[in-house]
């Protein structure tokens, strides 16, 4: 019924190559993600959460291994290219959206994700109605700010505005790194209810990583465990329904 | 009333390497200084050009694309090289001066009894000064309005964006190295054009006439934010030129106060570092507000 949307084979990324601090931050990973599977990852520091985003964002080359995306080998494509079929979102709300352009440019710029940008007008203030629209469904007052610069709105709604951005166009795959974290509790809350309820409407294929057990409990569909470089521990469905917080913490201990 | 008009035209004639270095000071968020070996470079091609008997038009457009060149050279050293802007510049700036005397063949060479942009039927017939005032004012008509024009197209928009949050531009598939190159191209290709119009109005290129450059290109920038404030993107490409006429009266005072014109390196810097830590001195004004705000442009 489901068929793989990306599939990561024995990948090894390894840090500072050929130097005596050669450090292996991805061992042999494997990992294949289904489309719509909504995924929470786990993991200590340095287990290579973020590494492993990197690797598939394109931001680190790997080593060896390959990175397919319905089967096509993307391991060696830019940045760039794979932003058509890849978004995501941060967790430091200054890296997710342009500080000195407002709003409704940041939309803009969102909206043309890995297309090509012409010396075509931009037309923004054709947009504007829709973006009110679509940025009112945040329910936090970004609708108002339209025409703010971003370095003015408040961390949560940075936040939501780089969460909004990234699902403007939909992505193939979304990553969300601990995209919450930076957050008070009443507002990340919130943007995870949203983030929740935007991936399920629009059915996306996301990849979350949290240090949140309750979050990684709650959310999603599937529930891996990234340790030493490996996927350690990979629960879906019913199985990671019935998993708690204790089960979880026992898990850790075992493999620390 | 005769230098109260030649400043203005000298200040409209200048104004194109605020535009120029305001795409990458301002814009990209760093500091070419390419910019100080391109400017003696388009004044160089236009006059070498000239002499050999170009149309005056084509050897300042020539310049601006032989500025450009050095712009690539820089954006390359620095996006692909990977070495740092400032250095990048720096060793693009020192091998003009090289290139500029291979041009010229001397360090000094004249236009005189050549032909120049200021010396058709029209602009000759103009009064004294007149002449800078009305060319200046119609190259910075159609500059500003292309760079306006320009920065409110989607490729325009991506290209703040480089500058504006580097991580969150290549995360929307925006090329950034070839954003930075485009922009070090058309800079460096605008201050070239700069420095072939001062050569034809000054009848002359010398191949020491970039020392200092980007300090004068930089005043009228922030001489024009400080004197306008809280502006949009668009207003502050306009309140560049106005910044740079400002300039020329600044200086117009300086000189009438008995300085020499050997002083005004020295002033100009003076002038340009004040301006630059107006937001030290008056913090409670906000000033840094004022300079750093204002790339979006909802008018």
């Amino acid at each position: 019924m489901t068929k793989p949307l990306l599939e990561l084979k024995n990948v090894v990324l390894k840090v500072n190559r050929n130097t005596p601090e050669e450090i292996m931050i991805l061992d042999h990973l494997n990992l294949t993600i289904n489309a719509g599977d909504f995924i929470t990852v786990l993991g200590s520091n340095g287990a290579g959460k973020s590494t492993l985003f990197n690797a598939i964002g394109g931001d680190l080359s790997i080593d060896s291994g390959q990175i397919l995306l319905n089967g096509k080998d993307i391991s060696h494509e830019s940045v760039e290219k794979r932003t058509r079929f890849l978004a995501r979102v941060f967790q430091d709300p200054k890296l997710g959206t342009a500080p000195r352009m407002n709003v409704a440019e940041n939309l803009l710029l969102a909206e043309r994700r890995g297309q090509r940008r012409t010396l075509a007008p931009r037309h923004l203030n054709k947009q504007l109605d829709r973006y009110k629209e679509i940025t009112a469904t945040m329910h936090n007052g970004l609708d108002e700010r339209l025409t703010t610069a971003t370095g003015n709105l408040s961390g949560g709604q940075r936040q939501a505005l780089s969460f909004l951005m990234a699902t403007l166009k939909r992505p193939e795959i979304l990553l969300l790194d601990e995209h919450t974290a930076a957050l008070d509790p009443q507002t990340s809350q919130d943007l995870m209810h949203l983030t929740n309820e935007r991936v399920q409407e629009e059915q996306l294929t996301c990849l979350m990583i949290t240090h949140h057990l309750e979050d990684a409990l709650t959310y999603g569909n599937r529930l891996i465990v990234l340790h030493h470089g490996k996927v350690t521990f990979d629960v879906a469905g019913a199985e990671k329904k019935a998993l708690t917080t204790e089960k979880l913490y026992s898990f850790f201990a075992e493999i620390e | 009333m005769s230098l109260f008009v030649s400043a203005i035209g000298q200040g409209l004639l200048w104004a194109v390497l605020g535009v120029g270095l305001f795409l990458t000071f301002r814009i990209l968020d760093f500091a070419d200084m390419t910019v100080e070996g391109t400017f003696p470079l388009g004044a160089a091609t236009a006059v070498a050009a000239i002499s050999n008997g170009m149309n005056p038009l084509l050897a300042t457009l020539l310049a601006f694309a032989i500025g450009a060149i050095a712009g690539l050279i820089t954006g390359l050293l620095y996006t692909k090289g990977h070495i740092p802007i400032l250095l990048a510049g720096i060793l693009v700036m020192t091998a003009c001066y090289s290139v500029n005397l291979r041009i010229m063949g001397r360090a000094n060479v004249s236009l005189l009894g050549k032909s120049t942009l200021f010396k058709n039927h029209f602009l000759a017939s103009l009064p004294q000064y007149f002449d800078s005032v009305f060319l200046g004012t119609l190259v910075m008509v159609v500059i500003t309005g292309i760079v306006i024009y320009f920065l409110q197209t989607q490729l325009g928009q991506g290209f703040i964006a480089t500058g504006d949050n580097q991580t969150m531009a290549r995360s929307l598939g925006i090329n950034t190295d070839n954003m930075k190159i485009m922009g070090l191209m058309v800079s460096n290709g605008l201050i070239a054009f700069g420095g072939a119009l001062v050569a034809q109005n000054n009848g002359y290129a010398d191949v020491n006439m970039g020392i200092g450059i980007i300090v004068i290109a930089l005043a009228s920038i922030i001489i024009g934010e400080v004197a306008f404030g809280d502006l949009t993107l668009n207003q502050r490409l306009v309140a560049v030129t106005l910044g740079s006429i400002l300039y020329r009266f600044v200086l117009l005072i300086v000189l009438k106060l008995g300085f020499s014109a050997n002083d005004l390196n020295l002033l100009s810097s003076i002038i340009l570092a004040l301006c630059m830590m107006l937001p030290v001195f008056k913090k409670s004004l906000n000033f840094k507000h004022i300079l750093k705000r204002g790339l979006d442009t909802n008018d």
